[in-house]
C-alpha cells in the first residue's frame, strides 16, 4: 500500500536536516499527503463551513422537514426541521476536538507513565506495568459507558478527561520499551553522573529521544478516539444532547435512513473520510520516521 | 511448563477479581437505582423505594464496602442477584450468553482464518493485485465503526432483499419466532439470521489481522532459514508454508488476544442493531436502566472472555515456540 521512495540518494541525505528528510520522505507518500489534504478539508469545513451556512445547527426550520437536499437546505433538513448540513458540520466539529484532545492527553499521560516506569525499572515499572494489565482487562468502552451518568447534563469535558484516562496503556508499553533500551546509553549515564535529577532526565533526554514514536501514537490515537467517541455517542453514552456528534447523528438517521438517506450519509462518509485520513497520516510518518522497515520489505521482494 | 501455565492460572484469577471489583464499584458510584422509581404517578412512598433498593441489596444508604463484599459473597456462591425488574440475574445470563457466544466464537474464528489467509496471500504476492485489494479493504474497514459498518450491511441486505424479491438475509433477531421445521430448515433459518452479524464482526477481524500477517509474513520472507530451506531443496509452498508461516503465525496468538477486547466491544452495537438479545445489548439497556448487578454481571463475563482468550493465546504461543514450551 504505501508505494514509498525512500531511497534520497547518499549525497543528498548527508546535506539534510533529519527533519527535513523526514519531510522529504513524508510528502513523497502520497497517500499521506492525501490524508492531510482530507484532514484539512474537514477541518475548514468544520471550523469555516459554519460562517458559510445559511442556518445554525440549533436553529429549527418548521417550514421544512424531512426535506432532501436544496439550495436553502444543502444535506436536507431532519424530522424536527434542522439544517442537516449545519447539523453535521457541528458534529465534524465536536468528533474532532475530541479527537485532538483525548490524543494529546493520553499521549502525554503514556509518555510519562511509559518513560518514568522504563527509566526507573524495580517497584515503579512493576506497579506501573500492573496498573496497565490491569485497565487492559475491560475494555476501556465498557468503562466509560458505565460512568456515563456521572457526566449526564454536564460539561462534556469530562466526557474527554475519561476517553484520555482509559486511552493511554497501549502506547505506554511501547514508550516504556523504548526508554527501557536508551536507559543505559552514554547520554544518559553522563546525566546521571552530572547529578541531573530524575524528572529532568525523562523529560529532556528520554522522552525527546521517542518523539518519534509519540508523534505516531498521537497521531493513531486520534482516529481511535473518533472510532470510540462516536461509538460512545452512536448509544447514547457520549456527547450529551442537545449537543451532537457525528456518532449521535448517526444515531438519529439510521432509523429512517431507507427513505431519508440524507439524514446519516454525510455524517458518515465524513466520519469514515477523517479516520481514514488520520490513519494515511499516521502511516506516513511512521514510514517517515522509520523507513528502515520498508527496506526489509523491498529487498524481501527481490529475493 | 506446567508452572508457567499454573502462574498464568493463578494471575487470570486475580485479574477477573479486579476487574469485576472496578466494574461494580463504578456502576455502585455512577448509578443512580432509586431514579427508577421517582417521577411515577402515584409517588411511590420512599419506605416502599428503600424496601425495593434494599431486596436488590444497591441501597445507597448502605456503606458500599458493606453492598460489594455482600455481592461478591453471592457471586463467589453462583448467585449475580436480581435485576432492576427483580428477575433473576442468572436466568437472564443463561439465556443471553449462548447467543452472545456465538457471535463472537464465530466471529473471531472466522476473522482471525480469513485475516490471515488474506494476509499470507498478500505478502506472498507483494503489490499484486489481491495485495493492493487487500489494502484498500483493510483500510477502509478499519476507518468504519462497528455500528456504521453494521449498519451499512444492514441496509445491503435490505436492498438486495427486495432487489431478488425474497427475504434471504434476516436483519432482525436470532430466529425467525414464526418458524416452524426442523432439521435442516431450522439450521438454514438460524444461519440467515446469523450471517449479517457474523460478518460485521469478523470483517473487522479480516481487517486487523491481515496487516499485520502481512507484516509479519513479509520480514520472514527474506529470512535467511527461509532461504536456507530452499536450498536444500524444499518447493517454494513447502517451505513457506513449513517453515515460514510458522514463524510468521507466531505474533498472531497474542493479537489474538488483544483484538477479542475489540470484539467484545463490537458486540453491543451489533447486537443492538441486529437485534440479537445478547449480553451487549442487555449491557446497554441495563446502563439505562440503572441496573448494577445486570451490568456487573456483563463486565464479569466480559473479563472473563477477554482474559480467557489471553490465556489461550499463552497456551498456543507456548504449544508453538519451541523457545517457549522448552523452558
Amino acid at each position: 500500500m504505501t508505494v514509498v521512495q525512500t531511497e534520497v540518494g547518499e549525497q543528498t541525505s548527508e546535506r539534510l536536516t533529519r527533519s527535513a528528510l523526514i519531510r522529504l520522505r513524508f510528502f513523497r507518500n502520497r497517500l499521506a499527503v492525501a490524508g492531510v489534504v482530507i484532514l484539512a478539508m474537514m477541518f475548514l469545513l468544520a471550523f469555516v463551513g459554519p460562517f458559510f451556512s445559511k442556518h445554525r445547527w440549533d436553529e429549527l426550520d418548521f417550514l421544512a422537514l424531512l426535506q432532501p437536499p436544496s439550495q436553502e437546505h444543502w444535506f436536507g433538513t431532519s424530522q424536527i426541521g434542522g439544517d442537516v448540513f449545519a447539523l453535521t458540520i457541528r458534529g465534524l466539529q465536536k468528533s474532532l476536538i475530541i479527537g485532538l484532545l483525548v490524543a494529546v492527553f493520553s499521549t502525554g499521560l503514556a509518555a510519562i507513565a511509559g518513560g518514568f516506569a522504563g527509566y526507573l525499572g524495580g517497584k515503579v515499572d512493576r506497579s506501573v506495568m500492573w496498573l496497565i494489565d490491569a485497565l487492559l482487562v475491560l475494555p476501556s468502552f465498557l468503562i466509560i459507558a458505565v460512568m456515563s451518568p456521572l457526566y449526564r447534563g454536564r460539561t462534556w469535558l469530562v466526557f474527554v478527561v475519561l476517553l484520555a484516562a482509559f486511552g493511554w496503556m497501549v502506547t505506554a508499553r511501547i514508550v516504556r520499551s523504548a526508554t527501557m533500551s536508551l536507559r543505559e546509553r552514554d547520554f544518559v549515564r553522563a546525566a546521571q553522573y552530572m547529578g541531573v535529577p530524575v524528572r529532568k532526565i525523562v523529560f529532556r533526554h528520554l522522552l525527546p529521544n521517542v518523539a518519534s514514536i509519540l508523534i505516531i501514537d498521537a497521531t493513531l490515537n486520534v482516529g481511535a478516539t473518533i472510532l470510540s467517541e462516536t461509538g460512545l455517542s452512536y448509544l447514547g453514552f457520549g456527547v450529551q444532547p442537545p449537543d451532537v456528534s457525528l456518532g449521535s447523528l448517526i444515531a438519529e438517521g439510521t432509523a429512517s435512513a431507507l427513505t431519508y438517506p440524507w439524514l446519516f450519509m454525510f455524517a458518515g462518509s465524513a466520519l469514515i473520510l477523517t479516520v481514514l485520513a488520520v490513519s494515511f497520516i499516521g502511516d506516513g510518518l511512521r514510514d517517515a520516521f522509520d523507513p528502515g522497515s520498508n527496506k526489509s520489505k523491498k529487498k524481501s521482494k527481490a529475493s | 511448563m506446567v508452572n508457567y501455565l499454573l502462574r498464568r492460572v493463578v494471575n487470570f484469577l486475580i485479574m477477573v477479581a479486579l476487574a469485576s471489583t472496578l466494574g461494580y464499584v463504578l456502576a455502585s458510584l455512577a448509578f443512580d437505582p432509586s431514579a427508577n422509581y421517582q417521577g411515577a404517578n402515584p409517588p411511590i412512598p420512599q419506605s416502599t423505594i428503600n424496601a425495593k433498593l434494599d431486596n436488590l441489596g444497591v441501597n445507597p444508604a448502605k456503606p458500599l464496602l458493606r453492598r460489594y463484599l455482600n455481592w461478591a459473597g453471592d457471586v463467589l456462591s453462583g448467585d449475580f442477584g436480581l435485576s432492576v425488574g427483580e428477575q433473576r440475574v442468572n436466568e437472564e445470563l443463561s439465556r443471553r450468553i449462548w447467543v452472545s457466544l456465538r457471535l463472537l466464537v464465530l466471529g473471531s474464528i472466522i476473522g482471525s482464518l480469513a485475516g490471515v489467509a488474506l494476509g499470507v496471500v498478500s505478502a506472498v504476492r507483494q503489490y499484486g493485485l489481491t495485495d493492493r485489494a487487500a489494502s484498500v479493504l483493510s483500510f477502509s474497514l478499519l476507518s468504519t465503526p462497528v455500528f456504521l459498518l453494521a449498519i451499512l450491511l444492514k441496509f445491503g441486505a435490505i436492498e438486495l432483499n427486495n432487489r431478488i424479491g425474497t427475504t434471504f438475509f434476516f436483519t432482525i433477531g436470532e430466529y425467525s419466532a414464526d418458524f416452524s421445521g426442523n432439521g435442516w430448515e431450522l439450521l438454514l433459518n438460524r444461519l440467515q439470521h446469523l450471517i449479517l452479524p457474523t460478518l460485521s464482526i469478523a470483517l473487522g477481524g479480516i481487517a486487523f489481522y491481515s496487516r499485520y500477517q502481512r507484516n509479519a509474513m513479509l520480514d520472514v520472507l527474506g529470512s535467511d532459514f527461509l532461504r536456507t530451506a530452499r536450498a536444500k531443496g524444499l518447493s517454494r509452498r513447502q517451505s513457506l508454508f513449513r517453515h515460514g508461516l510458522r514463524v510468521a503465525i507466531l505474533p498472531m496468538a497474542t493479537f489474538f488476544a488483544y483484538s477479542f477486547g475489540l470484539l467484545v466491544t463490537g458486540a453491543p452495537f451489533t447486537e443492538t442493531i441486529f437485534g440479537w438479545n445478547g449480553m451487549g445489548s442487555w449491557f446497554i439497556t441495563a446502563v439505562q436502566s440503572n441496573d448494577i448487578n445486570s451490568v456487573s454481571a456483563v463486565i464479569v463475563f466480559s473479563s472473563v472472555l477477554v482474559l480467557l482468550s489471553g490465556l489461550i493465546a499463552d497456551i498456543a504461543v507456548a504449544i508453538l515456540d519451541p523457545r517457549v514450551r522448552l523452558r
